[in-house]
């Protein structure tokens, strides 16, 4: 019964937001661009990229129309261990000093209904710009306890390593990278 | 042989540490320029960088042992023949080689130190980071670490390529006593003569 009306009580919140541009929330660091690839196919290993900003354009009555800018600092990768992230940075993988920004720019937005939705867009790494597909659930949104207004996504895609360029044998399993998004975004 | 240095001769402890820390220093050169181009199944991926971490550790601790014995003895004159800009030039290259092997050894540490995690030394003890937090500083430290490693190699070569000049073409004592060979100069009177007329002549010409 509580539940149901804090779901209640969010959604009157959500219906007052309508269309509206969101800034990343990367100052409090309510967001978060992670990656994992598998170790040797025996385990799953987790980076992130700790700088980067971007906005989002979100209107609930009209999901479809949802636009989204990201830039990363690919330099700021971080993997919990320095002599691995030297070796990321190095030409064998993002090559940083070659290439030290990423972006992301979306072309489109498919709701899929339950806050489901299929986000694809361009994804430059490496110098490479490659279109990509990004599965979208809309976590939340309303306001925040300290006057502003949020709204928060997941997604996950995954792309090949050689499709930008990346091309150092770290095995059969690990041919593949996973993205992990978590964004939040405050209403400006 | 005596282990302190005279102002004409090597202790044999300066010689040791010479001889023992010269190919170190250049296998570790080689190790470091080599474990790079592994691939990630190679087997010497991870004994590579181990091994080049713990001998590093060690060197760093020999560097500083020699630095001291360097302070705490006399350094023998250079050959009596020697124009006095290439006794200087030794004397500043010398230096130059101390002071890049202290920076190279520094900025490795730097490397596999700058997020916390201690450097183990063979299982036998472990090194803690101190300085750490800067940032990308594994890259920074690295692109340092590369570029004195490469200078340190140019100036090794100058040092080797002057030690065999002085021994093939002046003829002098400079790498005999380096390697602890009873010089004949050293011993002979010839040799007091020639620094006698020498030191005359510097004598006549201060005049």
């Amino acid at each position: 019964m509580k539940q149901l009306a804090v779901f209640l009580f969010a959604a009157l919140l959500g219906a007052t937001a309508q269309a509206a541009e969101y800034k990343i929330d990367t100052k409090g660091a309510h967001a978060f661009i992670q990656f994992r690839i598998k170790h040797l196919g025996y385990s799953w290993l987790y980076g992130r990229f700790d700088d980067f900003d971007g906005s989002f354009f979100y209107d609930d009555k009209a999901p479809e129309k949802s636009t989204v800018n990201v830039n990363i600092d690919v330099t700021s990768l971080n993997s919990n261990h320095a002599e691995r992230d030297k070796h990321l940075r190095s030409p064998d993988f993002l090559d940083t000093a070659k290439f030290p920004s990423a972006s992301f720019k979306s072309t489109g937005f498919e709701p899929l209904g339950d806050g489901k939705a299929k986000l694809s867009g361009e994804l430059t790494l490496r110098g490479v710009t490659k279109p990509i597909t990004i599965d979208v659930t809309n976590i939340g949104g309303g306001k925040d306890p300290w006057g502003g207004y949020r709204q928060g996504f997941s997604g996950t895609t995954e792309f090949e390593l050689k499709d930008f360029g990346i091309d150092y044998n770290l095995g059969p399993a690990s041919q593949k990278i996973e993205m992990i998004l978590d964004i939040e975004g405050v209403k400006i | 042989m005596s282990a302190r240095n005279s102002d004409k001769q090597y202790g044999w402890v300066a010689i040791v540490l010479h001889w023992f820390m010269a190919p170190a220093i250049i296998g570790m050169f080689a190790l470091g320029w080599w474990m790079r181009q592994l691939s990630y199944y190679d087997p010497w991926y991870r004994q590579g960088p181990e091994l080049h971490k713990g001998i590093g550790i060690l060197l760093l601790g020999l560097l500083l042992f020699r630095l001291l014995w360097k302070l705490a003895n006399p350094s023998p004159a250079a050959a009596a023949n020697t124009p006095r800009w290439q006794a200087l030039a030794a004397r500043a290259a010398h230096g130059v080689i101390y002071l890049l092997l202290l920076a190279i050894m520094c900025s490795g540490y730097l490397i596999s130190t700058a997020d916390g995690r201690p450097i183990d030394v063979f299982g036998w003890f472990s090194v803690p980071a101190t300085i750490q937090g800067f940032a990308n500083q594994e890259d920074i430290a690295g692109e340092i670490h590369e570029i004195l490693a490469w200078t340190l190699m140019a100036l090794v070569a100058l040092h080797a390529l002057a030690a065999l000049k002085h021994h093939f073409f002046d003829r002098d004592a400079t790498l005999r006593r380096m390697l602890g060979l009873r010089t004949k100069a050293a011993s002979s009177d010839n040799h007091s003569q020639t620094r006698a007329t020498l030191s005359s002549v510097t004598a006549t010409t201060t005049k």
